[in-house]
């Protein structure tokens, strides 16, 4: 058989026939945050499909629900997104209090502002630092980890935990923020904001991240929606949405009076809010975008998140004046056997990583009928199938860290 | 109160598939038929003014009293609820769906009842329906996929129905 002569050697490349190959990525993979299981359908280095298995953290969450009390439940939220349990916490607290009709003292509100954003940028530093870690930067985590430390011992002052705190309670908080707690937050705040510059010369403007997030991963604003992304996943493709904003009454009002931005760019402009962060008494402009990053990228994505902090800093500073200046209750505790009327509700919080809800049915007894937990991460992470179609392989860290889910709030 | 336009405008398109509506409710609901579950679902999230564009969340509530003493007291008789919850990133409205299905389909145990599923409407309701079939067993005719989510497939019964009882032994690990 006469071979036909080849000019051309990258012919060759194309006569070669390759096997699609199924690749198990997970569940104990370094950059599968947790025990996600992703199952790859990949032509050499192209992946054609991705399905994500989940279930490994399932733990019945919501079947112990109907078996123990509202108060009693407080805990098993704190096990769901274990990296902001406050804001966990907070949102099943603000549900039984919308069916119980119960009004929080203003104290309490502002008190519940300075711990779910402390929780917040508790939460934001964890997903900066991990993010560097999936794309092989060990630094970032380190730098992260020391400033989330620091809030770990301020919550630990507050609630004895450093992790599943059960502080938020329906009806208020256990306890009130000990004396000299404020000026302890005044003090992290100011240290905190000088780290602010140098978490984002570690990351945001890093040439070698941007090269591999900018670009990556790109989400309409209209498939974002489509597939229930809430959060900075939402806002990163552009969508002026937060529920601190556009929330129910009982959530904002916990708001109101606070000055701060919705982090999100202008679709039309691709700009971001002006920067209100100072450092040393001069003006610090955000760093600038780079070139190669399109509106809906994983860089949008973790962009967002790093510009919130600044906004959480600006949020507890104001919650300290106010939460000083006012004085009287901070809210106690309800009863433990707290009768639920035969009613339901509903309620959606801004959680660090999206819109978590809470549904509960109550009938006249001191223990629901119904719980449920609509989980931020668990709609996040669906989108990661249409959204990892056709990519490279090593692009699906980059991918799935970018929404950075947390698996025990996905199985709950 | 911001609903009643909506319930107007539901009534007159829909006529006698929209069954109950309550606005005294904490969440304010409206019960349809599920043979017109998908066309509401899809004339919610396009009409104008409303564009419920988000769904929020999909639960199925068990209405089964297994305790004999407090099943004579409950003034409802067992069923099953799939609640839909909807909300709108456009006009900040939100809104709850409810549609009632029997706990068996013809009341023959071990068939799952049906519902229309609207993963074609909102694609978020794609893993919502299938957690919703894994933990509650709800048929959702129409789903691209439907298999369990968070428990392994061959898992037996729908742990969040009332009178579910733990398996005895699942690939020898004790269950009770």
């Amino acid at each position: 058989m006469a071979t036909s002569k080849i000019d051309d050697p990258r012919v060759i490349e194309f006569d070669v026939r390759t096997d699609e190959m199924l690749i198990n990525m997970g569940p104990q993979h370094p950059s599968t945050h947790g025990v996600l299981r992703l199952v790859l359908r990949s032509d050499g280095e192209v992946v054609s499909d991705v399905e994500p298995h989940l279930g490994y953290l399932h733990r019945c969450a919501e079947k112990i629900g109907e078996n123990l009390t509202a108060r009693q439940w407080i805990p098993y939220t704190d096990r769901m997104d274990y990296l902001a349990a406050m804001n966990m916490n907070l949102g099943w607290s603000l549900v039984i209090e919308k069916l119980i009709e119960y009004d929080l003292p203003e104290r309490g509100r502002h008190l519940r502002v300075i711990i779910s954003e402390m929780g917040r940028i508790a939460s934001h530093l964890v997903a900066m630092g991990t993010y560097g870690l999936d794309l092989g930067s060990f630094t970032p985590f380190l730098y992260g980890f020391r400033e989330r430390e620091r809030i770990l011992n301020l919550f630990e002052e507050v609630c004895g935990a450093r992790l599943t705190y059960s502080y938020l309670t329906p009806g208020g908080a256990t306890a009130d923020l000990p004396s000299g707690w404020t000026d302890k937050c005044r003090e992290f705040l100011t240290q905190f904001k000088e780290v602010i510059p140098e978490l984002h010369t570690l990351l945001t403007t890093n040439s070698i991240f941007v090269s591999r997030t900018a670009g990556i991963g790109v989400m309409s604003a209209r498939m974002a929606i489509d597939y229930g992304c809430t959060g900075p996943v939402l806002r990163g493709s552009g969508v002026y949405h937060d529920l601190r904003f556009h929330g129910e009454e009982r959530y904002t009002e916990m708001y109101d009076g606070y000055v701060f931005d919705v982090i999100c760019a202008d679709p039309e402009t691709g700009k971001y809010p002006e920067s209100n962060y100072e450092f040393h008494g001069d003006k610090l402009d955000y760093p600038e975008i780079p070139r190669q990053a399109i509106l809906g990228d994983c860089w949008h994505r973790f962009y967002v998140r790093m510009l919130e902090v600044v906004q959480s800093v600006r949020l507890i500073e104001q919650a300290i004046e106010k939460y000083e200046a006012t004085s009287g209750d901070w809210g106690k505790p309800i009863k433990l056997i707290q009768k639920l009327p035969a009613k339901e509700a509903y309620m959606e919080t801004e959680a660090p990583r999206g819109q978590m809800g809470f549904y509960v049915v109550g009938n006249g007894d001191s223990i629901p009928w119904r719980v449920r937990a609509r989980s931020s991460s668990f709609c996040n992470l669906s989108v990661t199938a249409p959204l990892c179609q056709g990519i490279l392989l090593a692009d699906i860290p980059a991918i799935v860290g970018s929404l950075d889910v947390v698996m025990g709030e996905i199985d709950r | 109160m911001s609903e009643i336009p909506l319930v107007s405008e539901l009534r007159e398109k829909f006529g006698e598939g929209i069954i109950d509506v309550n606005l005294e409710a904490i969440d304010e609901w409206v019960e349809v038929n599920p043979s017109v579950l998908v066309e509401v679902s899809q004339y919610l999230k396009e009409a104008e003014g409303f564009r419920f564009d988000m769904c929020n969340s999909i639960t199925v509530v068990d209405y089964l009293e297994t305790d004999p003493k407090k099943a004579a007291k409950v003034d409802w008789e067992p069923h099953m609820e799939v609640v839909y919850h909807l909300s709108s990133i456009a006009t900040k409205l939100t809104l709850v769906l409810k549609v009632k299905i029997p706990r068996w389909k013809n009341d023959v145990e071990g068939e799952l009842p049906t519902v229309p599923s609207v993963a074609g409407v909102w694609a978020t309701a794609d893993w919502h329906e299938r957690e919703a079939f894994d933990l509650s067993g709800v048929n959702f005719l129409g789903h691209p996929h439907l298999k369990r989510i968070l428990c392994p497939d061959d898992w037996e019964g729908y742990p969040l129905r009332k009178d579910y009882e733990m398996p005895l032994e699942y690939h020898g690990i004790r269950g009770r």
